[in-house]
């Protein structure tokens, strides 16, 4: 049997919604409110928001230019029937395989125990 | 010239009853037998609710990742995009750049801090820190309107495809057809629950991509395994659209708003997938928000190495079948990659690639219809009706209810769809659910300011907006086709046209609107939020603490 068969409440006993209990400040607020949970959130952030931009505007570039710019993505390379337009769509491919190669090393890596300590502090004071 | 195109087309269609509708039948048959032993076998264990929902959240990433490339791969964007390359070239490519760029919001910002928030649906965890009724309500409408268009769009394809496949041309076989499609669907999820409609898409996924990968394979082989001779076999086959093939505009190039048109598609590609709700329910089936990330790169890369096949299939299609024998085809787009099988294998290769195609049908309605019954039970009925005071049993009951009644839905829905024009049902899912479900997720798992009346706005701003959009679009009236003057709307009367917004997907507008009233809603309001719900959101997200464990049996 389960733990999560019973009932419908998170681990800190409350209902979701609810104001759980009167009487002083969750567990979750403790780590919340501590330096290296801060650090942990600021590393993930700066990790996760650089990546999205970056794959964001080489998208939005790629599509704009495939939207206006259909000369110059028509340009063959050398007397190959391969376009400037292919090889930046099969760049597209080779970012997406490139961040998510990055980003997993570093979840794997460097987050991944960062949270997990975090976890055990949590899970360990209920 | 139009002379030589008739011609051309008499011939191609004398042609196109080709490969043998009995043998794409056996296939899919044995398709079909295989997968329900599979489902009845995993349906034992299934009395939970996290076993009905969830699979019991105990799929290895991997095969959560094979399951998510299964749900995502939609016969559209196997015969869809393989066809648009075939006619249009490089613009049915950036189609499938936008289908797999997308996964990245999904890895990035959305798989693990979902998977460790919430439990069965996309509504857990918008509601966790807000009014839980008012979210929950509004997140499982939009929902349940995703899922509806989208499972509309499968239903109404599959009709088409039988045409196609089967040689079924009456519109009463096709309704046979369809109803059939459905009640495998209901049977499915009814007796298999999350784990049998996983096994349902896993084993679609590796029948699909093995499938393209050996089409691939064969006609590259033909081309020596150089692209541009393959490329220059699609520029300079008969009746092709030529040098246009090999650079973007064919299709979406026309004219000023027709390149408004795909840029507002392009944002709702990459924005909507992460916001779809069956996709997001996927990550709820493994035991750990590193699994989820493990599934998400699994997806990624099968989707990217799939759509890479697409394109050698496409413009093989292109260069070997040929332009005018696609568009002469009952399917006309959607025949290309069947053709090219038949060209290239014979009566085998087209009877796996039919069979395959309604395999991937099967499995997406399957996960469809999961989700959106997972949505009613679990947030609707259980969470709001009922306030939480139900127990286990009795919301899984409930669920299984729905799933009837969402099969008998789609089964009537498919068949008055059929035969429409409502190719656009896909985009306005993607637009809805780029609009109303991804800017609320963001704020929600991101800005300690969003509100319950942020939530509200966006929400509802997005999908109202889209709805409205859509209704006074060219899809829905006043769209004409120049050369034959036949009506491309949903209302044929060509002489009724309320239209007035000119872009056939609303994204453009409608996205950053719903991200603008997410924060108008927030900043106007002087809710004070959850301190402490807040709190374990935001450490639950990021650390995992607390979040739903596998189930043991």
């Amino acid at each position: 049997m389960s733990t999560t068969d019973h009932g419908r409440s998170g681990p800190a006993g409350e209902p979701p919604g609810g104001s759980g209990p009167l009487d002083g400040r969750t567990p979750y607020q403790e780590v919340q409110d501590s330096p290296e949970f801060a650090a942990l959130r600021r590393r993930f952030r700066r990790v996760v928001f650089p990546l999205t931009a970056l794959f964001l505007f080489w998208y939005l570039l790629y599509v704009l230019l495939a939207d206006y710019a259909h000369g110059f993505m028509s340009t063959r390379l050398g007397d190959s029937n391969i376009t400037i337009g292919l090889l930046l769509g099969l760049s597209q491919f080779v970012m997406t395989f490139a961040i998510t190669t990055v980003y997993v090393r570093w979840a794997n890596k460097r987050f991944d125990p960062a949270a997990e300590e975090l976890r055990q502090r949590v899970e360990g004071v209920r | 010239m139009s002379a030589l195109t008739t011609g051309l087309s008499t011939a191609a269609a004398a042609g196109t009853d080709i490969g043998n509708p009995w043998v794409n039948i056996a296939i899919f048959g044995a398709f079909v037998a295989v997968t329900l032993t599979v489902v009845l076998r995993a349906s034992k264990n299934n009395r939970t609710a996290a076993d009905f929902y969830a699979g019991g959240r105990a799929f290895t990433g991997r095969q959560n990742g094979v399951a998510i490339a299964g749900d995502y791969l939609s016969a559209a964007s196997f015969l869809g995009i393989a066809g648009a390359i075939a006619l249009y070239g490089y613009d049915g490519f950036l189609y499938s750049i936008g289908f797999l760029v997308a996964w990245l919001v999904a890895l990035l910002l959305v798989a693990e801090l979902l998977r460790n928030t919430g439990r069965f649906t996309m509504a857990d965890v918008l509601s966790f820190r807000l009014r839980e009724r008012p979210v929950r309500t509004a997140a499982a409408i939009s929902t349940l309107a995703v899922s509806f268009f989208y499972l509309l769009a499968q239903m109404a394809g599959a009709g088409g495809l039988v045409s196609l496949l089967l040689g079924i041309d009456s519109r009463a076989g096709q309704n046979v057809v369809i109803a059939v499609v459905g009640t495998l669907m209901i049977l499915y999820v009814l007796v298999g629950g999350m784990k049998g409609t996983t096994w349902v898409q896993i084993i679609k996924a590796c029948l699909l991509v093995t499938g393209a990968g050996i089409m691939t394979v064969w006609v590259l082989s033909r081309y020596g395994f150089n692209l541009s001779d393959l490329l220059g076999a699609a520029v300079a086959a008969p009746g092709s659209a030529g040098e246009a093939l090999i650079g973007p505009g064919a299709q979406y190039g026309a004219s000023e708003v027709s390149k408004l048109n795909f840029l507002s598609l392009s944002l709702a590609l990459v924005f909507g997938t992460a916001g779809l709700p069956h996709v997001l329910m996927r990550f709820y089936t493994v035991p750990s928000s590193k699994e989820a990330r493990r599934s998400v790169v699994w997806a990624i890369w099968i989707i990217g190495v799939f759509y890479l096949f697409t394109l050698v299939i496409g413009y093989g299609a292109g260069a070997i079948v040929g332009a005018e024998v696609i568009r002469a085809a009952p399917g006309g787009v959607n025949s290309a990659a069947p053709l090219l099988a038949f060209e290239l294998g014979g009566t085998i290769l087209l009877g796996i690639i039919a069979a395959v195609a309604f395999a991937t049908i099967l499995a997406v309605v399957a996960g469809l219809a999961i989700t959106a019954s997972a949505s009613f039970a679990h947030d609707i009925y259980a969470s709001v009706l009922k306030k939480g005071q139900v127990d286990p049993d009795g919301e899984v009951r409930v669920a299984r209810l729905t799933v009837v009644v969402i099969g008998a839905v789609a089964i009537v829905g498919g068949i008055f769809a059929q035969g429409q024009n409502v190719a656009f049902l896909v985009a306005l899912a993607f637009a809805v659910a780029a609009s109303a479900n991804l800017p609320t997720i963001i704020y929600s798992l991101f800005w300690k300011g969003f509100t319950t009346r942020g939530a509200m706005w966006s929400i509802y701003g997005g999908l109202i907006s889209c709805l409205v959009l859509i209704a006074f679009s060219p899809v829905v009236s006043g769209k004409v086709d120049p050369n034959t003057g036949a009506s491309l709307s949903v209302i044929r009367d060509t002489s009724v046209d309320f239209s007035w917004f000119p872009l056939e997907n609303p994204g453009l507008v409608t996205i950053p609107l719903a991200f603008f009233l997410g924060w108008l809603g927030s900043v106007l309001g002087k809710e004070r939020g959850n301190e402490k719900r807040a709190a374990e959101m935001e450490v639950r997200s990021l650390t995992g603490a607390g979040a739903e464990k596998a189930v043991q049996h």
